[in-house]
């Protein structure tokens, strides 16, 4: 279940009707505030999250993250539950609109990324469901006129410890809300937890079993208008011609108006607006990159391979180990650029007035979508009230804000509400894509096959100089070598070296970032270093990470419930594979028979195990390993885009296909617990898997294979290199 | 006009015939469980009953749908043995696919009502899941085929 409300009908609801907490993240630490003492704190200070008790007993958590499929509209709800032991039947969730007051309190902004919900959450949430108990606990002792000590909560209710009497938390929310917030209230021990920890079914399964969820794509807006954009083919390609007499006089279109990314057609239906653009008969310019195509693209990659790079990393004495090594091994990786995909494609609902502004988007990035709503149209922040629908897969795409920048800029020039949905061609070739990059790593191995050193050259465009350009420093983006800079193996010397290569092509966040690509070459090369030095693969992981105990133990649960010693079907091999991203240890296991004749492969199953220290909903990490790996491997058999005549070539799930259930593996996931720090599960499940399938790929056939996606002509060409 | 019965409720649409089906059922009749995802048949995402079978209706013009029983997500009872294992098996990540995932269960498995993997693998392999959810599909889809008991 699921509503929207603005930040002032959210205090008008709660105040004088039951309990509210909300917390503030401070340079002290967490502060935790009632309703009425958040509506005094001056405007720097910010609260963050929200919880109301509500007289009829509903417990609403407002959850300042996005759902896009990883759970948080449950497990963030299930850790404030836990805290204040409510009913799980009680609790509701709300979206929460975009406001300082709903800022991630650990990143200072409105935001789902970074696999960091539940990271970023646990602490405040924890603390705000904990107050909340000891203030209806407190309120109970009043109320009964008996000792704090003779109460206690189960379940929704205040038991009278020394007698039968209970009151429901309801009966009990108005005398609370006039209590102090305790600023240190005691968290539960684990030992007492009731749903942390437990497969608590989602809150927003039902409606999206019924048809029942919204989506951006289903916002009406009373009065609205459909936008529908001509795009040119070619990145930077300028307007030409449009026939704009004849897309008008196409029935149900009111105006047809060229904008810096198109040329916008607006109508009072979907196919009207998307039969105008088509009369439009738009014709552009060749662009400013004609020559660019998918080889062109990879030549450049290439060659770069050769320039001197910025050193991210260095350790020892790479280049004496390597002139004294018994044996050197050099490979050369190359992987495409990928598309997000959302099934929900890109859609924005827009209406821009003189005193406000209300945006309907599935986002990722409510603050960006704030500012960028508030320098635009000229309103104050507080102005600008986003509505965060649920959003039709996410992965990075939707932490991007282009959409919205289209459909405020028609709304602002006809001065109504204008729904803008893309189409999938547009989709597929608008796309800010995962970065193709190229990697050439050399290593050294003693005459004992130990591995002496590991040299690392990476050439990928850069991401966060667009998107977060102060974290680059020194030149470096962090995310182009992530897994990287911080590969666990224990080797004494190691370089990496980054070379930014930056191409027409717009590049963004996808969904595991750097690591997305980082762990297909550096897992795919330990395999290379594993069968040089004439050592079983997983052995030769293990040997390489004494000092990395959490790293060990997902290898040897993966490997042992894969039953990696153990004999497969005639013409199947097995691959293994790890990585930490996120704060999580994921290893994978994939089980995979290659036809040689064809060079097609087929994935029969996939072990994985997957260490993010406490479990909050188990059933919803196992389906996160299980759905991101499944992306993973979708990337790794099938997906690149193409490019030519200067812009995207490929258009819909034609020719950029997605796996499909025939293709997909039985998955097993298991849960390694750990004591240690909370890890994220949105991302981590994706990057082990390409190279343990690669892997797998070479027990079977003996062929490396060097580049991605793993289509039968690739296989077929490394066959030959056999 | 276009008359259409959907979930056995009849509309008028002022609606030219080449519309697609979807875009009427979505966008003028607001019935928005059926989602659009690529336009060309090769998402499943905007699947629908017509006549008992699974179409897509982004294929399916308004004009070749009238005077047929048409039924969407919201027309499939909520008691239907595939909602029901939906909600048990805990199917839906983004749940955007899930309508179009569902209507083709059910549509299969009127037809087929205990059918073998191969055949799960058959009737759905049309519908993509970007999220990754296709073992879990298959999951709900065995345990709708077995009356709601786990195997």
């Amino acid at each position: 279940m699921k509503t929207t409300i603005t930040r002032r009908q959210f205090l008008k609801i709660t105040a004088g009707t039951g309990l509210s907490i909300a917390v503030a993240a401070t340079p002290l630490g967490y502060r935790l505030l009632s309703a009425a003492e958040i509506e005094k704190e001056p405007f720097s200070f910010r609260p963050s999250v929200w919880l109301k008790i509500l007289p009829d007993n509903t417990v609403i958590v407002a959850v300042n993250k996005s759902e896009m499929g990883q759970g948080v509209y449950t497990s963030l709800p299930m850790i404030i539950a836990d805290e204040l032991d409510a009913d799980w039947k009680n609790v509701r969730m709300e979206a929460a609109p975009a406001g300082d007051v709903y800022k991630d309190p650990a990143r200072g902004m409105q935001f789902t990324g970074g696999s960091s919900s539940v990271r970023n959450m646990y602490e405040p949430l924890r603390k705000a469901g904990a107050a909340a108990r000891e203030m209806i606990l407190t309120a109970a002792s009043q109320e009964w006129g008996v000792p704090l000590s003779e109460c206690a909560v189960v379940m929704g209710r205040v038991r009278h410890l020394m007698g039968t009497r209970t009151l429901s938390y309801g009966n009990l929310s108005e005398r609370a809300s006039r209590l102090p917030v305790p600023q240190n209230p005691t968290v539960k021990k684990e030992s007492q937890f009731r749903y942390i920890g437990t497969e608590v079914p989602r809150l927003d399964v039902r409606d999206k079993a019924n048809g029942a969820a919204m989506f951006g794509i289903d916002t009406f807006v009373p009065g609205m208008v459909y936008a529908a954009i001509a795009r040119p083919p070619a990145y930077r390609a300028d307007l030409e011609t449009f026939d704009k007499e004849a897309a008008l006089r196409t029935a149900g279109v009111r105006n047809v108006m060229p904008l810096y990314s198109g040329v916008a057609v607006c109508a009072d239906t979907i196919d009207a607006a998307w039969k105008g653009r088509d009369a439009l008969k738009a014709d552009w310019q060749k662009g400013r990159y004609p020559e660019l195509t998918t080889g062109s693209l990879e030549k450049d990659f290439i060659a770069r391979l050769n320039s001197k790079g910025i050193t991210a990393r260095n350790d020892g004495d790479v280049y004496g180990a390597v002139t004294q090594a018994a044996k050197k091994i050099e490979a050369t990786y190359i992987l495409p650029y990928l598309s997000h995909a959302t099934m929900e494609p890109m859609n924005c609902t827009a209406h821009v007035r003189a005193d406000g502004c209300d945006i309907w988007v599935p986002t990722q990035n409510q603050t960006g979508v704030q500012a960028l709503a508030s320098r635009m149209t000229g309103l104050k922040l507080e102005q600008i009230n986003i509505h965060t629908t649920y959003l039709g897969g996410g992965f990075g795409r939707r932490f991007e804000t282009d959409v919205v920048e289209e459909a405020l800029t028609l709304s602002m020039s006809t001065g109504m509400p204008v729904k803008l949905v893309w189409k999938r061609e547009e989709d597929l070739q608008n796309d800010f894509y995962r970065p193709a990059n190229c990697c050439k790593i050399t290593g050294a191995l003693d005459g004992s096959g130990n591995l002496t050193a590991w040299s690392h050259i990476i050439v990928c465009p850069s991401i966060l100089s667009r998107v977060r350009p102060q974290s680059m420093k020194n030149g470096i983006d962090n995310a182009a070598v992530e897994g990287l800079v911080n590969m666990e193996y224990e080797i004494p010397n190691v370089t990496v070296e980054y070379v930014r290569l930056d191409t027409p092509v717009p590049v963004g966040f996808w969904r595991s970032v750097g690591s997305s690509h980082n762990a297909f070459t550096v897992e795919s090369f330990v395999d290379e270093l594993a069968h040089a030095a004439g050592k079983d693969p997983l052995e030769f992981r293990l040997g390489l990470l004494k000092k990395h105990p959490r790293a060990q133990r997902v290898l040897e649960v993966a490997a042992e419930k894969a039953g990696w010693n153990k004999a497969l079907t005639k013409g199947q091999a097995r691959g293994i594979a790890y990585h930490l991203s996120f704060g999580s240890y994921v290893a994978e296991v994939a089980e995979v028979s290659a036809n040689k004749k064809d060079g097609t492969i087929t994935v029969h199953k996939v072990t994985c195990a997957v260490d993010c220290g406490p479990v909050v909903n188990p059933a919803i990490i196992s389906a996160q390993m299980m759905g991101g790996l499944t992306m993973g491997l979708s990337a790794a058999l099938k997906e690149k885009i193409e490019f030519g005549n200067g812009g995207v070539k490929s258009e819909n799930f034609g020719d950029y296909e997605l796996l499909r259930m025939s293709e997909a593996p039985e998955v097993d996931v298991h849960i390694v617990k750990s004591g240690e720090k909370l890890g994220g599960i949105g991302e981590p499940g994706v990057p082990p898997i390409a190279p343990a399938v690669a892997n797998a790929v070479f027990e079977a056939t003996k062929a490396r294979v060097r580049r991605l996606p793993m289509k039968p002509a690739t296989i077929l060409e490394a066959l030959k290199q056999v | 006009m276009i008359i259409l019965e959907i979930n056995d409720k009849n509309y008028t649409v002022d609606v030219a015939p080449d519309v697609p089906l979807l875009w009427v059922i979505r966008e003028r009749l607001k019935l928005t469980g059926t989602k659009y995802g690529c336009g060309i048949g090769m998402c499943g995402s905007c699947t629908v009953h017509i006549d008992g079978k699974a179409q897509r209706s982004c294929q399916t013009t308004v004009g070749d749908a009238q005077g047929r029983k048409i039924t969407t997500i919201e027309g499939l009872p909520e008691n239907h043995p595939v909602k029901k294992a939906w909600v048990q098996e805990q199917v839906p990540q983004c749940g955007y696919c899930q309508s179009g995932q569902i209507m083709q269960a059910a549509a299969m498995l009127a037809e087929d009502p205990h059918p073998s993997e191969e055949n799960i693998l058959q009737a759905m392999d049309g519908n993509l899941c970007r999220c990754g959810t296709y073992s879990k599909i298959k999951s709900a889809i065995l345990l709708a085929s077995k009356g709601g008991r786990r195997p």
